[in-house]
């Protein structure tokens, strides 16, 4: 959210576009392929940094070690006073006796060992999602493991959130083309005058929209992905989720449409500006044929970039929406877990984001080197 | 400091930047105002000082203000206490000590709209031997009607409008019905006119005396409504405007400035530490953000200071420094830059002295559009039930209107308020910045 930054697709771009070159189209598979390797090692690499900083955040100064003693001295504590034989002990033994229990289970998760074997123990745990019991919540299904926790909540964050993605980069850019037309128009004073409210971010419209739509108009749902109970056809269930989607899609589209509108079309602008589509333009090409090959082509890596930027900042702001509008996907389950303090789960969060992050970056690497001819592997022209 | 003065000029021919300007000098005098009425500790007592700040506000209410847009008006509170004015209260005291207490809380009532609710607070001194009280209500008819009868604690709340056996007696109808209306006729009209409150009591003990204060809970209380808890939300709506400027100014300055400076080094020295910085860049930009500010937050402090230092370092390496870049490589060739190499000025001078100032311009705008980003991201972790748990800030009110349901129960102002405060800071300093934005980079001007 605070690293989504309106004008900085503005900084490069221009002079790069310029120095076209002609790439055989046979070996744009090779080129794309050498460069998603390398893309996937880099990335792998930012991700397992990643990773490695939220543990030693969740861990600094051994607080989260902390929690777990003091949950394994309850839990032998509950054991012992549980146990009809160890309960009737005399004091001293007993308290000797839970002492050693606790070094046992203090041994028996790693806790005897330096941090850095167990920052390294709890990365390679945390690369896998593998990271144990939550301490409450349990998943749908009754486990209560956190990865099956949070790969069961992961396919409703990616149906929002890839929804409203693809819904937003088409009407932008079709909004955007078509105000490049009407430069100085009405519509493009409108939009300009629109740009600021971009500054709140999707949860924000949100609220507005549960107030207007759900409570006041009373003709979509409040929240939710389907009615309760569920529908039982197939279609029906598909409709139900379209219902419960318009909200949180709308609400995302709100607070990004105006302000990738205004830079996508600045973009087209300065770019309608350029020789060669005067040159274009004198050859009597329509304007369709100049707008689809001498606009669009060029600025498509430069917009991608932006859209990279956008949705990244989209899944900053994921968990709040999800929390507005109760849908039950990674975001709500980070708020619950927040508010019942459950560690592991917190923590398999700000993982999982970090893999969402990462892959969402490289599959617009890929996107990206397919539609500019100029990447060079390892060059410096990686988008993000 | 003329072009300074140009450029002002040239702002105030944008009329999106003289409304956000405006709009940013109304926050700043609010934030004033807030600070100078309300002291930072009063404050505190108003926002978390218990129920004893709080009973004479009735929950749920509307703003008083949207009287002046009805008809029928909603009736306010009536809170009336024999401690504020002695003279409801007559004493007859007997010879071994013991006394004879009446007390008459007159009011007036004109309202259309019937009270939400109806208490008497008594508190009471005494050693063994407690007051014993009986309560009655007088119609502006003159009617009478026993209420109740009962002996004291040192503080008691009698909740009249909970009492089964007075509705019992008003046959079965609600306690307010049957005391402000004609509850035995159909349609039920209210009674207008002076009310009494009339308490008799006996106190048994040398020196004991008791008070009450009579509550009619209205339907609207103070200038913001007020919440679940009783509390005036003007506390919050006012005090959350400093903390939201001062968060998001900070916020800002601490990111832009030192995202610009460390871009300049990268450019200025180039090499391995260009391509460090670029590469940390691109790791903090997959970073989780607010995953990690949440982590922050649950376990070590939900102090705004915290929060603040931590969106600070995690913003360091921003995607900002990829903008400033660009530009620092377009200065880095500029011939006033070779001049000074020439004559031997130091690495910082160059960056510090002729570096910087030339991207200002450019920072300026910048800086004020990611103010309201950061406005949005402090009330974003407070609607995450992060916010810091001392200050009233605009994101827990929108946090607690949500979580009471506010939005099924159709309490909206509860939600409005601080929406719309939040909206107009966000929207003053977006006009702001993008029309500065145009002004000092005029390649966008064209546009």
């Amino acid at each position: 959210m605070a690293q989504a930054n309106p004008s900085i697709p503005l900084g490069g771009g221009v002079e790069e576009v310029k120095k076209k070159s002609k790439i055989d189209s046979n070996n744009t598979l090779v080129r794309v392929a050498k460069y998603t390797g390398l893309r996937i090692i880099t990335l792998g690499i930012t991700v397992i940094i990643g990773i490695y900083l939220t543990i030693l955040i969740a861990n600094m100064g051994g607080y989260v070690d902390e929690i777990r003693r003091a949950q394994i001295r309850e839990d032998v504590g509950a054991r012992v006073a549980g146990n009809p034989t160890m309960r009737n002990l005399p004091a001293e033994v007993k308290r000797q006796k839970i002492a050693e229990m606790v070094a046992i289970e203090e041994k028996r998760y790693g806790m005897d060992q330096p941090f850095i074997t167990r920052s390294a123990r709890y990365l390679g745990n945390a690369i896998q999602l593998n990271l144990g019991y939550a301490l409450k919540m349990n998943s749908n299904s009754g486990s209560k493991l956190v990865r099956n926790i949070l790969l069961e909540r992961l396919p409703p964050t990616l149906l929002l959130f890839a929804t409203a993605d693809i819904i937003l980069f088409f009407i932008s850019l079709f909004f955007a083309l078509a105000l490049s037309r009407q430069y100085g128009s009405f519509f493009d004073k409108v939009l300009i005058t629109l740009t600021p409210l971009s500054s709140a971010p999707g949860w924000f419209y949100g609220i507005f929209l549960i107030l207007i739509f759900a409570s006041m108009l009373k003709v979509l749902p409040f929240g939710g992905m389907v009615d309760a109970p569920p529908p039982k056809t197939p279609f029906l269930y598909f409709l139900s989720l379209m219902k419960h989607m318009i909200l949180p899609v709308l609400s995302l589209a709100i607070s990004q449409i105006f302000i990738q509108v205004f830079s996508w079309r600045t973009f087209f602008l300065i770019y309608s500006s350029e020789d060669y589509v005067d040159m274009a333009k004198a050859k009597g090409l329509t304007s369709r044929d100049i707008e689809r090959r001498y606009i669009l082509r060029p600025t498509l890596p430069t917009i991608i970039t932006s859209f990279a930027l956008l949705i990244i900042g989209i899944w900053t702001g994921g968990p709040i929406l999800e929390t507005i509008f109760n849908w039950p996907g990674l975001g709500r389950t980070f708020y619950q877990a927040i508010g019942q303090f459950d560690t592991p789960v917190i923590i398999g969060e700000a993982v999982i984001f970090s893999y969402l992050l990462a892959v969402t970056v490289f599959l617009l690497d890929i996107i990206y080197a397919i539609v500019d001819p100029r990447v060079k592997i390892g060059g410096e022209s990686s988008s993000i | 400091m003329k072009s300074l003065e140009k450029n002002f000029q040239e702002l105030l021919k944008y009329p999106s930047a003289v409304v956000g300007l405006i709009l940013v000098l109304v926050l700043v005098a609010i934030s004033i105002y807030a600070m100078v009425t309300i002291p930072y500790n009063e404050a505190i007592i108003l926002w978390r000082g218990g129920e004893d700040q709080w009973y004479r506000n009735p929950k749920y209410a509307l703003p008083k203000w949207v009287n002046y847009f009805r008809k029928d008006k909603l009736p306010e509170s009536i809170a009336l206490s024999t401690i504020d004015h002695p003279e409801y209260k007559t004493v007859e005291t007997n010879e071994d000590g013991s006394a004879i207490i009446t007390i008459e809380i007159p009011f007036e009532y004109n309202y259309e709209i019937l009270p939400v609710d109806l208490m008497i607070r008594f508190t009471s001194n005494f050693q063994e031997k407690a007051p014993f009280i009986s309560v009655s209500w007088i119609r502006p008819d003159g009617e009478k009607i026993r209420i109740k009868n009962l002996s004291i604690s040192p503080k008691q709340d009698y909740r009249v409008s909970q009492d089964k056996d007075l509705q019992k007696k008003l046959g079965g109808n609600k306690i307010e019905v049957g005391l402000f209306t004609d509850y035995k006729n159909d349609p039920k009209t209210i009674e207008k006119g002076k009310y009494t409150l009339k308490i008799e009591g006996a106190t048994f003990e040398k020196d004991s005396d008791f008070d009450a204060e009579f509550i009619a809970y209205g339907k609207v209380a103070g200038l913001g409504g007020t919440d679940h808890l009783r509390r005036d939300l003007i506390v919050a709506l006012l005090w959350g405007a400093p903390i939201a400027l001062a968060f998001g100014l900070l916020a800002a300055v601490g990111t832009t400035l030192t995202q610009m400076i460390i871009a300049a080094f990268g450019t200025w020295f180039g090499g391995w530490v260009d391509i460090l910085i670029q590469r940390i860049t691109e790791i903090n930009l997959v970073l989780p953000f607010l995953p990690i500010l949440i982590m922050i937050g649950t376990f070590y402090s939900r102090s705004i200071w915290v929060i603040l230092t931590a969106v600070i370092i995690l913003n360091i390496f921003g995607t900002g420094i990829k903008t400033f870049r660009a530009v620092f490589m377009q200065t880095k060739e500029t011939p006033y830059i070779e001049a000074a190499r020439a004559y031997g000025a130091s690495n910082t001078r160059i960056i510090f002295s002729y570096m910087v100032p030339r991207i200002l311009p450019m920072l300026i705008p910048q800086f004020i559009i990611l103010i309201p980003s950061y406005v949005f991201l402090e009330a974003s972790l407070a609607v995450l039930g992060l916010g810091d748990p001392t200050l009233p800030t605009w994101g827990k009110v929108i946090d607690e209107a949500r979580a009471n349901g506010a939005l099924f129960q159709g309490w909206y102002y509860w939600v409005i308020e601080p929406s719309i405060l939040l909206m107009l800071t966000g929207l003053a300093f977006a006009m702001l910045g993008f029309s500065l934005d145009r002004i000092f980079n005029p390649r966008l001007r064209e546009m």
